[in-house]
């Protein structure tokens, strides 16, 4: 149970996705501008995230390693999240027509996320089990949906602020994803190992 | 046999995705506002963007939230509008409407510098032609939307007149007495 609990908050903040391993930067600049929108875009892609972690460690070890055809992991891992991200797409069009709308290009996006792709590739080079790995799928997301939600917090203060004009908008936004990835990287100190 | 496997595996894969997908689509569709849907059937449907909306679907669905006049849509022109009026049960008010003969875009060979830039912005293929040749319009697929007239660099696109040839021309109509 110790064991399970500090995997999720490991892959959460000590090897963070976005902060740490820098996948999955383009939601994370991109739909960071409001709250709102970036605590849906988390949650969208926990969902996604976590069920593709689960999908592709079945199709690796029930239908690739079996018949020998590793070469095709990529391509049918894309073709999983495709349909993970459909099915979210209408699932959230069907439940919230608001959120629908605001997360917009960005939802369908998720395809791309390639902290998606990471995870489940990832998942296959540590040889974890299915357990291990959707645990992993959902720390991993937890982690994205918690930088998100920072970092859309920061911005949304950023605007407000009197910021010099030539550092105004997408600039002071890397600035500040720089500093909170270093800070970011101070859980690495905090691992037993 | 690697090759076997692989595409025997992804067919039954993908169909098995496809049934899925199917199913959930069925299950989660949403039920869109029918007017809605009517009044973008009736639009030209090229997402031509002149209404100032980004494409025919939020246009009838401004037109339906009663944001945008039935006199939106310049490539529908007037016949769109009477339909859209009907439609709706709005009154139409016809004067900001240039009854404008049919256009279509035409390219002056003496002009054109084969710059690719106006069938990049052609909402529907009309214009063909290869860099550094000169271009021609389809005429049958242009719909006269004048993109293409506002980023050619020598002004070589123009939109003129349809002429009418053997097969389109038709005799005018009787004017009224006194009109």
């Amino acid at each position: 149970m110790n064991d399970y609990l500090l995997l999720v908050l490991g892959t959460a903040l000590a090897n963070n996705v976005v902060l740490v391993k820098f996948l999955g930067l383009c939601p994370f600049m991109g739909v960071s501008r409001k709250l709102d929108s970036a605590t849906g875009m988390g949650l969208a892609t926990t969902f996604v995230l976590t069920l593709t972690a689960v999908l592709s460690w079945l199709i690796e070890h029930l239908i690739l390693a079996p018949l020998g055809i590793g070469f095709l992991r990529i391509l049918t891992f894309i073709l999983v999240i495709a349909v993970v991200v459909q099915f979210t797409e209408m699932v959230i069009r069907k439940s919230s027509p608001v959120l629908y709308q605001v997360l917009g290009i960005f939802l369908p996006l998720i395809t791309t996320n390639c902290a998606v792709l990471g995870v489940a590739l990832l998942n296959l080079q540590q040889e974890s089990t299915l357990g291990q790995s959707a645990l992993f799928g959902f720390g991993s997301a937890l982690g994205f949906t918690l930088v998100m939600v920072i970092f859309a917090g920061m911005r949304e203060r950023l605007a407000l602020m009197n910021v010099p004009e030539s550092f105004s908008g997408a600039p002071i936004g890397f600035i500040t994803a720089g500093i909170l990835s270093l800070a970011f990287m101070g859980f690495a100190g905090l691992s037993p190992h | 046999m690697y090759l076997i496997y692989a595409l025997f595996s992804l067919t039954l894969m993908g169909m098995a995705f496809g049934y899925l997908l199917g199913i959930a689509a069925r299950h989660f569709k949403v039920e869109d506002n029918p007017l809605a849907e009517k009044i973008e059937a009736l639009m030209p449907g090229s997402q031509c963007g002149q209404c100032g909306y980004p494409g025919c679907r939020p246009a009838a669905e401004a037109l339906v939230a009663g944001e945008a006049p039935p006199t939106l849509c310049p490539p529908g022109g007037r016949a769109l509008a009477e339909q859209l009026a009907n439609l709706l049960s709005l009154e139409l008010d016809l004067s900001g409407v240039d009854d404008h003969l049919p256009m279509v875009a035409q390219v002056d060979e003496t002009l054109c510098i084969g710059c690719c830039r106006c069938y990049k912005v052609c909402p529907t293929d009309a214009l063909v032609g290869a860099s550094k040749m000169i271009h021609v319009v389809v005429a049958d697929a242009c719909i006269a939307c004048g993109k293409c007239v506002d980023v050619c660099p020598t002004e070589c696109l123009k939109l003129h007149p349809v002429r009418p040839t053997l097969k389109t021309w038709r005799w005018p109509k009787p004017l009224l007495a006194g009109a």
